[in-house]
C-alpha cells in the first residue's frame, strides 16, 4: 500500500537522532522508555493501594485504636479506604503494569518490531492515563473525602451525593476511572494493530510468543467489554450532576442496570489481567524447564475459549441481586464451565514442567508459585459459581479470599515473574538472587497466612462490609478476632518483604552485574538485540530480525546449544 | 517536529494497511459503546410501556431531515475517498469539506430541535425515556462534532497532496457515526 514508503524522512533517519533528555525521558515515543512509565506510576500507585489496605486492616484486627502514619480510621474513612484500595489495585496497578507496561515493553520486541505502530498514540496513551492518575489522588482530598461506594460504585449509593456523602469525590472517582478507560483503549488498539501488522518477516501465527497473544486477547477482551461500562459512566455521571434518572430508584431508575453493565465489563475484566499473567508463566517455564512449551495451539485455543466464555459468566456477581432464579442456572453453568479451559491451561503448563531440567531461578519460582495460588483462586471460585452455595457465600470473607487468592497472583506474583525475568533486557543489569528468593519464600509465605484465615472467617459469618465487628456479638468472638489479627500480622509481614523488592530493584538497576544481551539463554527475538539494554529502535534498521522457527525450541537433538533462537537460520 | 514513522507502521504482515486495521479496531471499541447505551434504552423502554407517551414529544421531521443529511455527508465522504484513490487530493479537500458542512448542518438542526424540547419542558432529568433520548443522541452528537474535527485536518493535509489514505480512514469512521445515527432515528423517533 502507499502506507509504506511516503515518508522519505522514515525510521534511517531517526534512528540517529539525538534525543533531549525531555524527548527521551519526560515525552518518550520510544515503546520501552512509555513501557517503564507505566511500571512505575503503576508500581507507585501500588504503594497507595497497599497503605490503604494496612488502613483498614488494622482497623479490623485493632477495632478504634489509632493506626500509625494514619490515626483513628472513622467509618467513611473506611469505606473510602477499602473503595480506594480496590480502584487503585484494579485500575492503577494491575492493568498498568500487566497489560500497559509490559505489553509496551514486550510487544515489539518479542514480534522483532522497531516500536510500536502509533508510537505517539502511545505516549498519548501514558498521558491519558497519569491524568487519570492525578485526578484520582486527588479525589481522595476534596471536600466530603474520598469516594467510599466499593470499587463497584454500586447505585443508588454512587448515584446521589445525598447518600454517598462524598458530593466530589465520587464524580471524580467516576471521571478518574472513565480516563482510564480512555487511555486503555488507545493502548489496546495499538497493541492489536502492531502484533497484527509489525511481525517481523517469517513470523507466522504460530510463531509469535504466548505472552504477545495474551496481552492482544487481553487487549480484545478489554475492548469489547469496557464499553457499556464507558456509557453506563456516562449515565452515572449524569445521574450524579443533572439529576438524571438512570440507576436511582427513587426517581424512576434501575440500580440493576448499573450492575449488568458494571458486571458484563467486571468479569472480562478479571481475565483481562490474567491472560497476561499466564502469558508470562508461558514464557518463563519452557525457559527455565529447557523444554518446549507443552501443546501451543492447545494454550491459544484455551485462552481464546476462555475470552469468548467470559462473557457469559457476569451474573454470577448478581446472584442475590434479585435476579431471575432461572437466569442465575445459566450462569451458574457458564461460570462452572470457564474453570475447564483456565484448568486446561494449568495443566498444560504442568506438562511443560514434566520431564525438563528445571532451574529453580527467581522468575521461576514465580511462575511455579502464580500456578499454585492460582489454583486456589480458581478452585474455590467453583464454590461461588454455583448460586445454590453463592447464596450462603455472598458478600462474605470467603469471597474476599476467594478474589485475593486470584488477584494478588495475578497481580503480584504475575508482575513478579514478569519483572524479574525481563529485569536484565530492560536494565541491563541482573537482579540478586538471594534477596529474589528471600522475597519470594517472604511474599508467598504471608499472602497465604492473609488469605486462608479469611476462607475460615468468611466461613464462619464474617459480613465483607463491615466496619468493627465488635458491634455484632456473634462475629466479635475470640476466635473469630485472632484469626482477623493473624491475618493483619500477615499482611504487615508481606509489607515488610516488599522493601526488600524495592532495595533489589533499585540497587540491581544501577549496580547489578552487566547481564548480557541474553542471560537466560532464551530463545525468542528480545534476547536477540545488539545492545542491553536495546536502544532506540531495537535493532539496527538494516539488521532487523527475521523468524525461521517457533518461539520455544529448547533442547532440540542433534544441536549443540539447548536452545534455538528464533532469528538463527540453522 | 516531522512525523516520525517506526518500520512497525510500515510493516503489513496482514495485508490490511495499519492505520485502516486501527480504525476498524476503534469502531470495534465505540459498537460496544454505542451498543451498551442502546441495549440499555432497549430493555428499559420494553420495561416501560408508558415511554411511548413521551416519545410522542420527539419531532419525527427533523429526526428524517438529520437522517437525509448525514446520508448525504456519507456519500460526499464516498466520493472524497474516490477521487483521493485516483490521487487527486484537492477534489478529496473539497468533498470532505461538503462532509464537514453536513456535519454542522446535522448539529443546527440538532441544537433547533433541543431547544424546542427544552422550551416545552423536556430536560435530560424529566423521566427516564428524556435521560436516554439526551444521552444516546448527545453521545452521537459528539461523536459527530469529532469526526468533524477530524475531517477538517485531513482535508488540509490531502488538500496538499500529504497522506492521502486518511481520506478512507475518516471515511470509516463517518459512515460509523451515520449507521449509529441510523440506529438512533427509529428508536428514538419512530417508535411511538
Amino acid at each position: 500500500m502507499s502506507v509504506a514508503h511516503d515518508h522519505d524522512h522514515g525510521a534511517h533517519d531517526a534512528h540517529h537522532h539525538e534525543m533531549s533528555f525531555i524527548e527521551k525521558y519526560i515525552f518518550p515515543t520510544d515503546h520501552k522508555y512509555i513501557g517503564k512509565q507505566y511500571m512505575f506510576t503503576g508500581m507507585f500507585m501500588a504503594l497507595f493501594g497497599g497503605f490503604y489496605a494496612y488502613v483498614f486492616r488494622m482497623q479490623l484486627a485493632f477495632p478504634n485504636m489509632s493506626v500509625p502514619f494514619f490515626g483513628r480510621v472513622s467509618p467513611m474513612e473506611y469505606n473510602a479506604a477499602i473503595t480506594q484500595h480496590g480502584t487503585v489495585m484494579i485500575f492503577w496497578v494491575a492493568m498498568p503494569v500487566l497489560i500497559a507496561a509490559f505489553g509496551n515493553f514486550l510487544i515489539p520486541l518479542l514480534i522483532g518490531a522497531d516500536d510500536m505502530a502509533f508510537p505517539r498514540l502511545n505516549r498519548l496513551s501514558y498521558q491519558i492515563f497519569l491524568v487519570s492518575a492525578v485526578v484520582l489522588i486527588a479525589s481522595w482530598f476534596v471536600p466530603g473525602g474520598a469516594f467510599g461506594g466499593a470499587w463497584t460504585a454500586y447505585p443508588p449509593l454512587s448515584a446521589d451525593a445525598r447518600y454517598s456523602l462524598t458530593p466530589m469525590g465520587s464524580s471524580m472517582w467516576l471521571i478518574a476511572v472513565a480516563l482510564e478507560f480512555a487511555a486503555f483503549l488507545l493502548g489496546g488498539i495499538n497493541f492489536i494493530v502492531t502484533a497484527m501488522n509489525g511481525r517481523a518477516p517469517g513470523m507466522k501465527w504460530n510463531d509469535v510468543p504466548m505472552i504477545v497473544w495474551m496481552i492482544c486477547i487481553a487487549s480484545i477482551l478489554f475492548m469489547a467489554s469496557v464499553g457499556p461500562l464507558v456509557a453506563g459512566a456516562i449515565m452515572l455521571l449524569f445521574d450524579q450532576n443533572l439529576g438524571t434518572n438512570f440507576f436511582d430508584p427513587r426517581r424512576g431508575g434501575d440500580p440493576i442496570l448499573w450492575q449488568h453493565l458494571f458486571w458484563f465489563f467486571g468479569h472480562p475484566e478479571v481475565y483481562v489481567v490474567l491472560l497476561p499473567a499466564t502469558g508470562m508463566c508461558a514464557e518463563v517455564i519452557p525457559v527455565f524447564a529447557r523444554k518446549k512449551l507443552f501443546a501451543y495451539d492447545t494454550v491459544l485455543y484455551t485462552t481464546i475459549g476462555t475470552g469468548v466464555l467470559s462473557f457469559f459468566v457476569w451474573a454470577h456477581h448478581q446472584f442475590v441481586a434479585g435476579i431471575d432464579p432461572r437466569m442465575a442456572n445459566v450462569f451458574t453453568i457458564t461460570t462452572v464451565l470457564i474453570s475447564i479451559p483456565i484448568a486446561e491451561m494449568v495443566f498444560l503448563y504442568i506438562a511443560t514442567l514434566y520431564g525438563g531440567s528445571i532451574r529453580y531461578t527467581v522468575p521461576m519460582l514465580w511462575a511455579l508459585g502464580f500456578i499454585f495460588a492460582f489454583l486456589i483462586g480458581g478452585v474455590t471460585g467453583i464454590y461461588l459459581g454455583a448460586s445454590g452455595a453463592d447464596i450462603y457465600f455472598h458478600d462474605t470473607y470467603f469471597v474476599v479470599a476467594h478474589f485475593h487468592y486470584t488477584f494478588f497472583p495475578i497481580a503480584f506474583i504475575g508482575t513478579f515473574t514478569g519483572f524479574t525475568y525481563w529485569f536484565p533486557k530492560m536494565f541491563g543489569r541482573m537482579m540478586n538472587e538471594t534477596l529474589g528468593k528471600i522475597h519470594f519464600f517472604g511474599t508467598m509465605i504471608s499472602f497465604n497466612f492473609i488469605f486462608l484465615p479469611l476462607f475460615a472467617t468468611g466461613l464462619g459469618g464474617d459480613h465483607r462490609r463491615i466496619y468493627n465487628y465488635n458491634n455484632f456479638p456473634e462475629l466479635a468472638t475470640p476466635d473469630l478476632q485472632n484469626l482477623r489479627i493473624l491475618a493483619t500480622v500477615a499482611l504487615l509481614v508481606l509489607i515488610a518483604f516488599q522493601f526488600i523488592f524495592i532495595y533489589n530493584t533499585f540497587y540491581s538497576m544501577f549496580f547489578g552485574p552487566i547481564s548480557g544481551t541474553n542471560p537466560w539463554k532464551a530463545t525468542t527475538l528480545e534476547w536477540t538485540t545488539p545492545e542491553n539494554p536495546p536502544g532506540h529502535g531495537n535493532w539496527p534498521p538494516d539488521n532487523m530480525p527475521t523468524v525461521y522457527r517457533g518461539p520455544y525450541e529448547y533442547s532440540v537433538p542433534g544441536r549443540e546449544d539447548d536452545f534455538w533462537p528464533q532469528n538463527q537460520q540453522s | 517536529m516531522a512525523a516520525f514513522r517506526p518500520i512497525a507502521n510500515t510493516r503489513s504482515a496482514t495485508g490490511i494497511p495499519t492505520a485502516k486495521l486501527a480504525v476498524w479496531w476503534l469502531l470495534v471499541s465505540e459498537i460496544v459503546i454505542f451498543g451498551g447505551v442502546l441495549a440499555s434504552y432497549l430493555m428499559h423502554r420494553l420495561g416501560h410501556p408508558e415511554w411511548a407517551n413521551y416519545a410522542v414529544h420527539t419531532q419525527t421531521a427533523i429526526g428524517a431531515t438529520n437522517t437525509l443529511v448525514l446520508l448525504s455527508s456519507s456519500l460526499t465522504a464516498v466520493l472524497a475517498h474516490q477521487a483521493a484513490q485516483t490521487g487527486d487530493g484537492k477534489k478529496a479537500a473539497k468533498f470532505l469539506l461538503a462532509t464537514i458542512a453536513g456535519a454542522c448542518l446535522f448539529l443546527c438542526f440538532k441544537a433547533y430541535e433541543w431547544h424546542g424540547e427544552i422550551e416545552e419542558g423536556f430536560v435530560p432529568w424529566t423521566n427516564g425515556f428524556w435521560a436516554f433520548y439526551y444521552t444516546a443522541a448527545g453521545i452521537h452528537a459528539s461523536h459527530v462534532i469529532v469526526g468533524a474535527i477530524i475531517m477538517a485536518f485531513v482535508a488540509k493535509d490531502a488538500y496538499a497532496g500529504r497522506d492521502l489514505h486518511r481520506v478512507e480512514n475518516v471515511g470509516l469512521y463517518w459512515h460509523f457515526v451515520d449507521l449509529v445515527w441510523i440506529f438512533l432515528f427509529p428508536l428514538l423517533y419512530i417508535a411511538k
